[in-house]
């Protein structure tokens, strides 16, 4: 009777949203896989022979397996989630040894004669799992420096081992698990410092070449310089609340920024960006001086902060510049960017091309002629968002996007809904993943972030990723569904 | 647990997805809908126009002999991906280049900024238009080199050794063309000078293209919805030139060691029948590979073989000019057939002397025009100046000179459909006005005999003579006769009237057989037709140039003729025998033997200009 009362609840309980925009995502991904895999001597988009058919065949099993989940109790997990954590550890090791060498990676198990399976892809949930059931124990605080460390080492252990199979791009994967961390109360000073790092990184390379507005300043450097000084003014403002330092380092830094830029502009061009170091030297002195003056370690923190940011650019440049050739790509690789084989910046190009093509409302359905006739790299893959861009257009691609927004918003309030940490830490874990991997993928297609082969999922080919994302979101909507039953 | 002390933080991780999400759809919208240049980018991907290129038209003469046709050339084209077990050496020998060139031309193709273009699944270009010789030795060996093809391509082939400046030649466009022209690619063939040029929309035809589907590896994959977009070539119109072959033929060798030109028009038609410059060139040094080389020679030329003398060039005409000034001066009523004005061994007056050669005087027109007395025409045009009666000003008087001069075709291009055509001189009264401040009637007087500032190009001395023959009009002259399928344009059969009428015409003409008769043009009678003529004799700062105007016969003109040879002397040293021959071939269709031996005669007669550039 109370058995019944409980499933009939549970049926009540889940989250139809989360399912139905699930459903949408995986309908509109089959769409796009049709116009990236369509062969013109197969034009059969049901036929087994093509990716399209394949496709139809994982989703199914996918709704197959969704169905299955929804059958296993949350304390089934509680139970064995430590246990998961470890069987998974050991697969991904086993995996380095027996897996053959497919495009140079040891990921792939083979199952039978046709079937291969990527264990990276199904490892990320036990390790959701035992974050979660961690961070639930009794007495876990994320500030006692042991605790933070036993959830780091989780997170790092799966990835070096991924790294060791030559998976580099979904190793960094696990990196979403700190945005978790940041809500449940790491210290948003990391993620900030992390967050400063990968934007200095990228805009200095970015645009270390092009030059602002015909005078000989770099905007890479300028940009780079200019972030410093918002942010450590910035850090100055919320973490010492010293009004007086603020204003005197905003009106020195920004001013004597704008003076030389005029001065640039409109009598003799010059390289502003001396004016700006010189000014971030000044910067870091004064902030010092505060730190010995006020005894405050903070103050020191944030200066050491600015000397690394000052320091980083002009390091990771000359670095760069002085690398070989192929130590450089060696660096790329293992930074998870992808080697190009026809030169400079083609796999991008040829995916901005695909999406710039599609115009507003794109070219229709199977009309795509970038994607169709195979001028994007792993089209159906990694890039299968050129093929939303070309054949649906702007309205077809800010539409995925916007959907995906919808799907990620929702996860944060069925993960904020949830009675235990373990949930909460669950549910958290699922949707920034989900947020990694859009940011990633769709940033690499749109040529903002470096080429990192994760897929988009529900969007790319693939059974792997797809019945990993199934089996990801799917434990969490039946730990959802238990939400209102009374823990026994 | 709920741990709501950072439950805030919700909201940064929500504003972060949001930010990401914002910015892509910014990027998107930059990518999609700011820059077409992604889809035109899309389209050279995708589509591979494969360009059908027309024939181009032929051209033949007036008496249906060809001049220019297509012949087939090969090139040598590679698929670098099917390229197996190549016996390089005997590949060498078969087309004769070294083991040094072909790995050259393999690293130059596989060079991908040189070669933008560059695939080992596609055809590449590996040795542009081989001879037939090697072709046939090529194609007969061609099973053993796999992945090498040959691909049909037209050059331009000359039937004649002459008429090098009116047929012009064809090659690759310039960038500044395809610039200027959407019709054109880069590799396109386009007429550069001549008819080929001032005729190319007609003799190109269009180009058809099919649009072909090509993936990312240079393969097609078939036809853009099915070939509905497709175009069919359209091949260029043959042209049929007005110009007599035979009668080319001999104006140039009549005027091989020499500079100058011959130009011959039918008067009734305006239809240009020969059109020599000399120096001048063979046509054949124009085609296939060797042309850049050849034409580089040529510019160096000092004597400028490329300048098309009978249009581009501008001379003083010296007194060709006079039976314009006689019929002006008839038309304004200065002078009357029978007004008769002195001429002792030349014009004075007021300190001004134009001198002349012996003969009876004072005498009017007719014979004035026969003996070309230079004092006849400069006491008409003082006359006419001077007339206050009739003109308010000298300046007035002046304008109503240039008026007719402009009538009759002088001054401005006629419009002849040949590219290149200058308009020569004729001053008016601001010029004068501007160039010397306070000017009377003798200071400007040498105009009158065709020198001073006046200048004409042969074609419109040619003009004039036609004119005459008219007895009042002239038809635009022009290169082209027929073009198969098409109209000529209007502009090149519109009849322009002079100012001067018939009767004062009928005048000159008969001054102008007086010369022939027993004037300065005995040198040009014929027995068997009536031979109008004049000549000339232009100063310049070298020895005079020697011209001659003309048209025959008389009263039914079929051909008019100029004449001019660069410092040739006097117009009756070269000016007149050679007009008379062309005038004796075109209407006789033959030379006499005689003429056939003076004809000879004339060609080995060279002129020696030392270096002098001109």
């Amino acid at each position: 009777m109370e058995q019944e009362q409980g499933s009939k609840g549970i049926f009540l309980s889940i989250d139809w949203m989360t399912i139905l925009l699930y459903v949408i995502l995986i309908v509109w991904g089959w769409f796009s896989v049709c116009g990236a895999c369509y062969d013109f001597n197969n034009p059969d988009l049901f036929s087994w022979e093509t990716n399209s058919g394949k496709q139809i065949v994982w989703a199914g099993t996918s709704f197959v397996l969704a169905a299955a989940l929804m059958l296993i109790e949350k304390r089934i997990y509680d139970t064995t989630a430590y246990i998961t954590y470890i069987l998974m550890m050991l697969l991904l090791a086993v995996t380095i040894v027996i897996a053959p060498d497919t495009k140079g990676s040891h990921s792939w198990l083979p199952i039978g004669s046709s079937v291969k399976i990527q264990p990276a892809e199904f490892a990320k949930f036990s390790v959701a799992l035992a974050l979660g059931k961690l961070m639930d124990r009794y007495g876990y605080n994320i500030k006692n420096l042991k605790d933070i460390g036993l959830a780091v080492g989780m997170i790092l252990l799966p990835m070096l081992l991924i790294i060791a199979q030559k998976e580099t791009g979904s190793a960094l994967v696990y990196f979403a698990f700190f945005l978790m961390l940041y809500r449940e109360g790491m210290t948003g000073s990391l993620l900030f410092t992390g967050f400063a790092c990968v934007v200095y990184f990228v805009v200095g390379m970015k645009f270390s070449d092009s030059y602002l507005a015909e005078m000989p300043i770099s905007i890479g450097e300028f940009s780079v310089l200019l972030l410093t000084m918002i942010f450590t003014i910035g850090m100055v403002w919320v973490y010492c609340r010293n009004m007086q330092a603020v204003r005197i380092m905003a009106y020195t830094c920004m001013g004597g920024t704008a003076l030389a830029l005029l001065f640039s502009i409109f009598v003799i061009p010059f390289n502003v960006c001396y004016v700006m170091l010189g000014l971030c030297i000044l910067m870091i002195g004064y902030i010092i001086g505060l730190a010995i003056y006020t005894r405050l370690i903070r103050y020191g923190l944030i200066a050491l902060f600015a000397i690394a940011s000052t320091s980083f650019f002009y390091l990771t440049d000359s670095l760069f510049e002085r690398l070989d050739d192929h130590q450089r790509i060696r660096i790329e690789v293992l930074l998870g960017m992808k080697d190009d084989p026809r030169g400079a910046g083609y796999n991008v190009n040829q995916a901005k091309i695909a999406i710039g093509s599609g115009g507003l409302f794109g070219k229709g359905f199977l009309n795509g002629t970038q994607t169709k006739l195979r001028y994007v790299p792993e089209q159906h893959t990694d890039f299968i968002f050129c093929t939303v861009g070309e054949e649906e257009g702007f309205v077809g691609s800010a539409g995925v996007l916007i959907v995906y927004l919808l799907f990620i918003w929702r996860l944060i309030i069925v993960a904020e809904r949830q009675p235990d940490t373990m949930g909460r830490v669950y549910g958290y874990s699922v949707m920034c993943i989900f947020l990694f991997h859009l940011f990633i993928n769709v940033g690499m297609v749109l040529g903002l972030t470096p080429v990192i082969g994760i897929p988009l999922p529900f969007f790319s080919y693939g059974g792997s990723s797809l019945w990993g994302f199934t089996l990801l979101l799917f434990i969490f909507l039946r730990m959802d569904a238990e939400r209102n039953l009374k823990r026994q | 647990m709920k741990n709501h002390l950072y439950e805030y933080r919700k909201f940064v991780l929500g504003g972060i997805a949001l930010a990401i999400v914002v910015c892509y759809i910014v990027r998107l919208a930059f990518l999609q809908l700011s820059d077409e240049e992604y889809k035109s980018r899309a389209d050279n991907n995708a589509f591979f126009n494969n360009i059908i290129f027309p024939a181009r038209g032929a051209i033949y003469d007036r008496n249906d002999s060809l001049l220019v046709f297509n012949q087939p050339a090969y090139d040598i084209m590679v698929i670098m991906r099917e390229i197996n077990h190549l016996d390089t050496l005997d590949f060498c020998n078969t087309i004769g280049i070294t083991r040094q060139q072909f790995d050259e031309r393999m690293a130059l193709i596989k060079d991908r900024n040189k070669n933008p273009g560059y695939s080992t699944y596609t055809q590449q270009l590996f040795m542009p238009q081989i001879s037939a010789q090697e072709y046939g030795i090529f194609q007969e060996k061609m099973f053993r080199f796999h992945g090498f093809y040959l691909r049909e391509r037209t050059i331009r082939r000359y039937a004649t050794d002459h008429c090098a400046h009116i047929l012009g030649d064809v090659a690759e466009v310039s960038s500044a063309e395809v610039e200027k022209d959407d019709y054109y690619d880069p590799g396109d063939y386009i007429g550069k000078q001549g008819v080929e040029r001032s005729y190319e929309p007609e003799l190109r035809g269009v180009k058809g293209v099919e649009i072909l589907l090509r993936d990312s590896r240079g393969r097609i994959q078939g036809h853009y919805r099915n070939g509905e977009l497709d175009r069919k070539p359209v091949p260029g119109k043959n042209i049929t030139l007005s110009i007599d072959a035979k009668l080319q033929a001999l104006g140039e060798r009549l005027m091989e060691g020499k500079m100058g030109a011959i130009v011959a028009i039918e008067p009734k038609t305006g239809e240009i029948l020969c059109m020599v410059s000399a120096p001048s060139y063979d046509p054949h040094r124009m085609e296939g590979k060797q042309r850049g080389m050849q034409m580089m020679e040529m510019q160096r030329d000092p004597m400028k073989p490329m300048l098309n003398r009978a249009i581009s060039g501008t001379y003083p005409p010296g007194s060709t000019f006079k039976t314009s000034q006689g019929l002006t001066f008839l038309q304004e009523g200065i002078i009357t057939s029978s007004t008769a004005y002195p001429c002792s061994r030349g014009f004075r007056f007021g300190g001004m002397k134009v001198g002349c050669h012996g003969h009876g005087s004072p005498l009017p027109l007719i014979p004035a025009i026969a003996t070309s007395c230079n004092g006849y025409f400069c006491w008409g045009l003082y006359h006419m100046l001077n007339n206050r009666q009739k003109y308010k000003t000298i300046q007035e008087a002046m304008t109503t000179w240039k008026d007719y001069m402009v009538s009759m075709g002088f001054g401005y291009k006629l419009g002849v459909d040949l590219p290149g055509e200058a308009r020569g001189m004729i001053p008016n009264a601001d010029y004068y006005d501007r160039r010397l401040g306070k000017w009377n009637a003798l200071g400007v007087i040498s105009i009158a005999i065709g020198q001073g500032e006046v200048t004409l190009t042969p074609l419109q001395i040619a003009n004039l003579g036609a004119t005459i023959a008219n007895r009042g009009y002239y038809i635009t002259p022009h290169i082209v006769k027929k073009i198969e399928g098409g109209e000529l344009a209007d502009s090149l059969l519109v009849k322009h009237k002079t100012k001067v009428d018939k009767q004062y015409y009928q005048m000159v003409a008969e001054g102008m057989r007086k010369a022939v008769l027993g004037g300065t043009c005995r040198g040009a009678n014929n027995p068997n037709y009536a031979v109008c003529g004049k000549t000339g004799t232009a100063q310049n700062r070298g020895k005079d140039h020697s011209a001659f105007m003309g048209f025959a016969p008389m009263d039914d003109p079929k051909i008019a003729v100029a004449v001019y040879v660069e410092n040739g002397g006097f117009g009756a040293t070269y000016g007149v025998p050679i007009g008379a021959l062309i005038m004796e071939q075109y209407i006789t269709g033959e030379l006499s033997k005689n003429s056939q031996a003076k004809a000879e005669m004339f060609r080995q007669r060279h002129i020696d200009y030392g270096t002098r550039a001109r």
